[in-house]
């Protein structure tokens, strides 16, 4: 007889208890950023300026691009809630449509900035010796070298900024802090018995990398790339505003800003201004939220 | 068994043939370059292994013992090629692994594996208890995703946690249950010989013993070659057949377990020995002399000229700082390295 040899295993042993969940510690962590309130209300904050961008033809009904002559520089009224700009232009449809600028060319550069400082510092902090010498210095001469002038003296060569362009020549000069900071959390693993434990089951190089060294340095990228989102979104707003970032007439909350330059609309004209320049506050405030929110459930100490 | 017969046993098997050794490590040297000044120039060495050579037979248990800083995780380590040797020949069941590329010595991986001191940094915290025993299977077998499902549940329950807990993650377990797993992972691919890296050092003692005889039986069922380091004396014992008493980066004495603890021959077993605390209900016998050693271990980067152990030798002589003594087989199956008995 033998019947109950190819029954593999007892199921009272194999079954896992009904209500017996076992989190990993990646949705532990997601489960006390939930309980954190202030981060909650960023993120809803956050989602709402998504929303508001993803359905901007419902929210707004003149066309944001379009130029008025006859109306320049109106007060607010019942078809411009908002007025108009120096150019006709209704100032709700640009508020609204400059969301998805904002929000656009904050997510692609923080994307882009990722990709590069996870390659490189995942390199650099696994390798170590040239490959992360070379690396290191080069960190060292992108850090050297002010920002501001670079991307001015790249804007002013490129002859049509589109927001491809923006979002890269951004993310090739913000790369060198998250790829250190990458790097620095590889060094610490590195010397961990588990590293070591996958090495002596043959695991390749990139094996370590992808499925012990990463999951382990999550916390600080995720924290670090979402308050370099924001980070992204305040360089956008101050190039736009002078004038050396999405040129008009593309809505941007930089550039609607920038009407403020004029003295008679700073006074007489707030609501050209006032809406834009808190649209940024909240959102990068709201993003700020969530970074924080984000360390407090990522740091293992709690 | 009688402890005749299984000294028959040993006798038979006493000369050691080519086919009877698994690991066979000839002048293995593992320096570590001190780096100074601006330049970053090597200026010295530290010589964790220097001009080891011993052989590990198949089924046997070696222990290693020694201080901290010693070198017995280095030596370990280097056997796996987990480290680079500076100079010397690692020779796996007949096949020389010391010069192997990394691509090379991959498939040989899954015959020796490794067990790490510490349950709470050996084991991937974001990785499920699943995921972390078939991680060897992944890499070294093609097999069908119900064949490696059964097999980690049945190893599961042959180190004793149960098969449920395959879904938990290692914060879920105390430290004991944590070196389960981490033996669980080392025996999936069923590996010929296995390096204890002080398994049970970071655990409590009353787990401790569970462990130790969880091993013993695991070596039975899976024919397990185990090469055993460890700082507590009476593990060693509990568990070696053979054991190797290491001081700054070389061997000092090695021997059967009964030889070593019976008829220690070097200066530094010896005291090692009256050191362990025993147990004397009657108070009949004598107080054990016990030998004190003076001082620490020396700074293994600059060690003593001649015999290493010399500065805290009772028995050193003008000899010991001139020669360095070599490891001798003074008695069969007994080697020595003092020249106190040249």
């Amino acid at each position: 007889m033998q019947t109950n040899e190819q029954q593999p295993i007892e199921a009272d042993s194999y079954t896992v208890v009904k209500g017996e969940r076992h989190r990993s510690p990646l949705q532990i962590s997601f489960r006390r950023f939930f309980k954190n309130k202030l981060a909650v209300l960023g993120l809803i904050i956050l989602l709402f300026v998504a929303l508001v961008a993803i359905f901007a033809p419902f929210f707004a009904e003149h066309s944001p691009t379009k130029t008025d002559m006859l109306k320049i520089e109106q007060s607010p009224s019942k078809e411009h809630i908002l007025g108009t700009d120096s150019s006709g232009r209704d100032n709700f449809s640009r508020l609204v449509y400059g969301s998805r600028i904002s929000l656009t060319i904050g997510l692609a550069a923080m994307l882009f900035t990722v990709v590069i400082g996870v390659v490189l510092g995942s390199l650099s902090g696994f390798y170590g010796g040239i490959v992360d010498g070379i690396i290191m210095r080069a960190t060292d001469i992108m850090l050297a070298l002010p920002f501001i002038v670079l991307a001015l003296t790249v804007m002013s060569i490129v002859e049509n900024i589109t927001i491809s362009i923006f979002v890269t020549i951004i993310a090739l000069t913000t790369w060198p802090t998250l790829t250190r900071i990458i790097r620095g959390s590889f060094l610490t693993l590195r010397e961990q018995e588990f590293i070591q434990g996958a090495r002596a089951v043959g695991a390749s190089d990139f094996r370590i990398i992808r499925k012990h060294f990463l999951p382990n340095a999550v916390g600080p990228i995720i924290v670090n790339a979402t308050l370099l989102m924001a980070t992204m979104i305040i360089i956008e707003s101050a190039l736009s505003f002078i004038g050396m970032g999405i040129p008009q007439p593309t809505p941007t909350w930089g550039n609607m800003i920038t009407e403020a330059q004029n003295i008679r609309i700073l006074r007489s004209h707030p609501e050209a201004w006032i809406p834009p320049g808190l649209s940024i506050l909240i959102t990068v405030l709201a993003i700020n939220f969530i970074g924080d929110g984000l360390r407090d459930a990522f740091d293992p100490k709690k | 068994m009688t402890s005749k017969e299984k000294e028959a046993v040993q006798i038979q098997h006493s000369p050691k043939t080519e086919n009877e050794i698994l690991v066979h490590a000839k002048n293995i040297k593992k320096y570590f370059p001190i780096k100074g000044g601006i330049l970053k120039r090597t200026i010295g060495h530290l010589k964790a292994v220097d001009d080891i050579s011993f052989q590990i037979y198949k089924g046997e248990t070696l222990g290693i013992v020694g201080e901290s800083g010693s070198g017995k995780s280095t030596l370990g380590r280097v056997l796996l090629r987990l480290l680079d040797p500076t100079d010397g020949k690692i020779v796996f069941n007949g096949i020389d692994i010391s010069n192997m590329g990394n691509r090379g010595i991959r498939p040989h991986r899954k015959d020796m594996q490794i067990i790490f001191q510490d349950p709470f940094a050996s084991l991937n915290s974001k990785m499920s208890v699943e995921e972390l025993i078939e991680e060897p299977l992944l890499i070294q077998q093609n097999l069908p995703k119900e064949e490696r499902k059964r097999k980690v549940t049945d190893m599961l329950e042959k180190v004793g946690l149960r098969a449920s807990d395959r879904l938990k993650y290692p914060h879920e377990f105390s430290g004991g249950q944590r070196q389960r797993i981490s033996i669980a992972r080392a025996l999936i691919m069923e590996p010929k010989f296995v390096i204890c890296d002080e398994p049970v050092s970071a655990l409590d003692v009353s787990i401790q013993s569970q462990v130790l005889n969880l091993m013993k039986d695991l070596q039975d069922d899976f024919d397990l070659t185990y090469l055993f380091i460890a700082h507590d004396l009476s593990v060693i014992k509990h568990i070696s057949d053979r054991v190797a008493v290491m001081y700054l980066g070389r061997f000092a004495e090695l021997a059967s377990k009964e030889t070593i603890y019976k008829k220690p021959l070097h200066p530094y077993t010896q005291a090692l020995l009256s050191a362990i605390p025993i147990i004397d209900v009657d108070d009949t016998k004598k107080e054990r002399e016990k030998i004190i050693l003076k001082g620490d271990l020396p700074n293994p980067a600059d060690p003593p000229s001649g015999c290493a152990f010399r500065t805290r030798c009772p028995h050193a002589h003008d000899r010991c700082a001139i020669d360095r003594p070599v490891l001798q087989e003074v008695e069969k199956d007994h080697f020595v390295a003092c020249h106190l008995y040249t």
